[in-house]
């Protein structure tokens, strides 16, 4: 491989970030196009300051149902939850960058980000700068999210029934073109395959809370079948 | 002044997740066991995520059926994903299959 550099890994970055910010492109229209019960300046600054797109749509769900408003904050959390995770998971490749690295990619720690970013830090070839490239495509995320909020907002009225169209069917198509890069073993196949099931059992349970019981089901269960193969060997 | 309060307080509760385990991951170590469990966070969690919004259209009950096109969609995108593993491709195979079994099914 060839030296990299902070701007090479950067761009990178943006560029591995491409396919994903097509898929989010249709998802951030659709919240700007949604959000009739927040001002025009709030539902920028959820997009701004929040920047959780799953929870930003079901907050807006749960406003246009008279949702209390500490039960928003609190589904919030628990949608959000998952980010745990990937924080975690981040730990061994920033823990060594200094504190405004840190705050930034905390900030901008998104499924998508997440998704990008420990694909390159899992990558073999010892660049020093593969956090750059974790910048890269989460500042693109970023700012496309924006925009996109934006642009839902100024035109929603132009596009009427946006959702009919089955826009939001893009993310769903781009998170299993991302799940399929893993599916290279029996322990990944297992994992993947309890939390799907899984999903669909704990799909009722208040919160969203299912995402997280169905992701952790998944994880034991990959976990357990590599021991198992560990313990045949 | 509500619409603030709100905003404000999902952004606390987002960052509050988000931030504190990075801002504190130079004072620990993580076993070399615990990191091959974080191994299967990525595809487990977008497994969960996906898996109900391509059964469940609806939000709440299954739907199996050649009528469901997302279902159809989301079988050709694991098809061209498994066979050229393009995710750009992947996605455009996807959405046009569900858009073009949608126009032939409704």
């Amino acid at each position: 491989m060839t030296q990299t550099t902070p701007r090479s890994e950067f761009f990178a970055g943006c560029r591995g970030m491409i396919p994903l910010v097509v898929g989010a492109i249709p998802f951030g229209i659709i919240f700007g196009t949604l959000s009739n019960d927040l001002s025009f300046g709030a539902t920028l600054a959820m997009s701004a300051f929040v920047f959780a797109g799953s929870a930003q749509f079901i907050a807006l769900g749960l406003l246009a149902a008279g949702t209390a408003f500490p039960l928003i904050v609190l589904t919030t959390f628990v949608v959000n939850l998952r980010h745990l995770l990937y924080a975690v998971s981040l730990v061994p490749y920033l823990q060594r960058s200094p504190p405004l690295w840190k705050l930034l990619l905390g900030f901008w720690l998104t499924d998508e980000a997440f998704m990008v970013a420990i694909v390159r830090y899992h990558q073999a070839d010892s660049s020093p700068y593969k956090h750059w490239y974790h910048l890269g495509g989460a500042t693109l995320m970023y700012a496309n999210w924006q925009l996109c909020t934006l642009i839902g907002l100024t035109m929603g009225q132009l596009i009427p029934n946006i959702r009919i169209w089955g826009l939001d069917f893009a993310m769903s198509v781009t998170f299993i073109g991302m799940v399929i890069p893993y599916l290279i073993n029996q322990p990944m196949l297992v994992a993947v395959f309890v939390a799907g099931i899984s999903s669909l059992f704990t799909h009722a349970l208040p919160h969203q809370l299912g995402l997280m019981v169905a992701s952790l089901l998944g994880i034991a269960a990959g976990v357990l079948c590599e021991r198992l193969i560990k313990v045949q060997a | 002044m509500n619409e603030f309060l709100l905003i404000s307080s999902m952004a606390i509760v987002t960052f509050g997740i988000r931030y504190p385990v990075l801002a504190l991951s130079g004072r620990f170590r993580l076993s070399e066991q615990f990191l091959r469990v974080l191994g299967y966070v990525p595809p487990a969690v977008l497994t969960a995520i996906v898996v109900p919004t391509v059964l469940m259209p609806a939000g709440d009950q299954l739907l199996l059926s050649y009528t469901n096109a997302r279902l159809i969609g989301a079988i050709a995108a694991l098809g061209v994903g498994l066979w050229r593993k393009n995710l750009l491709l992947t996605i455009g195979v996807g959405m046009a299959v569900f858009w073009g079994w949608q126009a032939i099914v409704h």
